[in-house]
């Protein structure tokens, strides 16, 4: 079963149509214990990550996100906020994240580029990874940022794609796979994606260490 | 590099979509559902659908059609027509859609835009307004003037501060609705849209007017519209041609305009 953590701002009830739509077992999650029985979990995202960190604190979750991430080592998806919160902070209202991944999250500079990016954007795949099985080298995904996230470390940057220069648009470490698109608005190549992430659950990504 | 976005828009009444022209007039067109699915299925980018009665009705948007169409499309889906409140915008974001589109409410609350932008992100929010060509005059300096409730009240508020004062207030998107060019199919209004988007920063979609790919290829060359709302094109009943997504991506993207490719 993938759960989807359904918090108020969230996009959580279109992320679990895409889900129907490619077969898998999905449903929406907000209670901490509920997660912790999941073999997937994704976190989704829209609006601020200081709203998004506030509404996973009054879920009273935060915790929950750690053991399932770190402990149990099950696979992980964050999708556009959901992937900003995972880094230590934002500049979005000095926000403090889960801070899961050493980096920041950075803004746009609105006197190059309208802010928000609205639309569809390519991302460049740098390096082989099963969820990326079935799309090609570039692909096109649909992005609503302001703000993106600068990893200090490189080698978890999984694509990139270029908005005022290249700004990184997904990460994976381990059983951590996060994109700043909208995986699951951007038609057959999110689903294609989803399809993969959907067929590791259950998979190991190491010993769970209860 | 971002690429312009072409957004299906439908004008739905009781799960059906409609055709108007200059915002009069409808005729009945094919179900919502059937034709966003195909719309999908042909990599349109986006889709917009107005519940066009259900302000005038004063009731609450139709939250069936709008569930079963997010069932069925995995674009980006933005949803107006009748919506109050955040309590409004909230069960259509749980119906499935990513974006709510307020016009008429907006003018007579701008609140509202405010409202719900710290409530669900601004990139949520897409500010709607009707313009209408009306001439230069010391109340309205752009020559274009608002209107609401179907281009039918005229609100004496002038276009290009009503788009600044949207962003100010909390506003992601702008999309400009030319009262003059609907469903007309001679082309958008590129002189309002083309200000609107040097006077504000974030995305504006023009709306009224499509008829041919030229007219889209002249949109995207002369103003820094962002995306593109085309309805005529796509299905309307009293145009000659109905045009696939595959046809006018092709010609833009052979013209050097950037768009989403169609995936194979």
């Amino acid at each position: 079963m993938i759960g989807i953590i359904d918090y108020k701002a969230g996009n959580g009830p279109s992320v679990l149509n895409a889900l129907n739509k490619v077969n898998a077992e999905a449903m929406l999650v907000s209670d901490p214990e509920m997660m912790l029985k999941m073999d997937a979990l994704i976190l989704p995202g829209v609006g601020s990550a200081q709203a998004t960190m506030t509404s996973l604190e009054d879920l009273n979750c935060i915790e929950a996100l750690g053991e399932f991430v770190f402990v149990l080592k099950r696979p992980f998806l964050g999708i556009c906020v959901g992937l900003q919160v995972l880094f230590e902070n934002s500049e979005e209202g000095n926000a403090k994240c889960l801070g899961f991944l050493k980096g920041n999250v950075r803004k746009f500079p609105a006197d190059k580029v309208r802010v928000p990016q609205m639309g569809w954007n390519k991302a460049r795949f740098l390096v082989d990874n099963p969820i990326l099985i079935g799309l090609n080298e570039e692909e096109y995904f649909y992005f609503v940022n302001s703000y993106y996230v600068v990893p200090q470390d490189d080698s978890i940057i999984l694509s990139t794609t270029d908005y005022a220069g290249e700004f990184c648009s997904m990460i994976c470490l381990n059983n951590i796979f996060a994109a700043q698109f909208h995986i699951e608005k951007s038609g057959e190549a999110g689903l294609t994606m989803l399809r993969n992430f959907v067929g590791m659950a259950g998979k190991s990504f190491g010993k769970e260490q209860r | 590099m971002i690429t312009k976005r072409l957004i299906a828009c439908f004008d739905v009444v009781d799960g059906r979509v409609t055709k108007a022209k200059n915002f009069q007039d409808n005729i009945d067109v094919e179900d919502a559902v059937t034709i966003a699915t195909r719309l999908y299925e042909q990599q349109i980018d986006e889709i917009i659908f107005y519940d066009i009665k259900a302000s005038a009705e004063k009731r609450r948007i139709d939250l069936n059609t709008v569930k079963r169409v997010g069932e069925e499309v995995f674009v980006p889906f933005t949803v107006g027509g009748g919506i109050r409140n955040i309590v409004d915008m909230y069960d259509v974001l749980k119906a499935g859609a990513e974006k709510i589109s307020i016009d008429s409410m907006a003018v007579r609350n701008p609140n509202i835009i405010t409202d719900g932008s710290l409530a669900f992100g601004s990139q949520c929010i897409v500010l709607s307004m009707q313009v209408k060509n009306v001439g230069k005059s010391e109340k309205i300096p752009s020559g274009y003037e608002v209107a609401i409730d179907g281009a039918r009240v005229f609100t004496g508020m002038d276009a290009i501060e009503w788009a600044i004062r949207g962003e100010a207030l909390g506003a992601g998107e702008i999309c400009v609705n030319s009262i003059d060019g609907d469903g007309t199919m001679a082309g958008y209004d590129l002189d309002i849209t083309g200000r609107i988007a040097k006077a504000v920063n974030i995305p504006v979609i023009a709306s009224g007017g499509a008829g041919k790919v030229s007219h889209l290829f002249d949109l995207f060359l002369q103003t820094e519209a962002s995306a593109a709302i085309i309805s005529s094109m796509l299905y309307s009943p009293r145009i000659d041609k109905n045009y696939l997504v595959s046809e006018i991506k092709e010609e833009l993207l052979l013209n050097g305009i950037p768009m989403h490719p169609i995936r194979n």
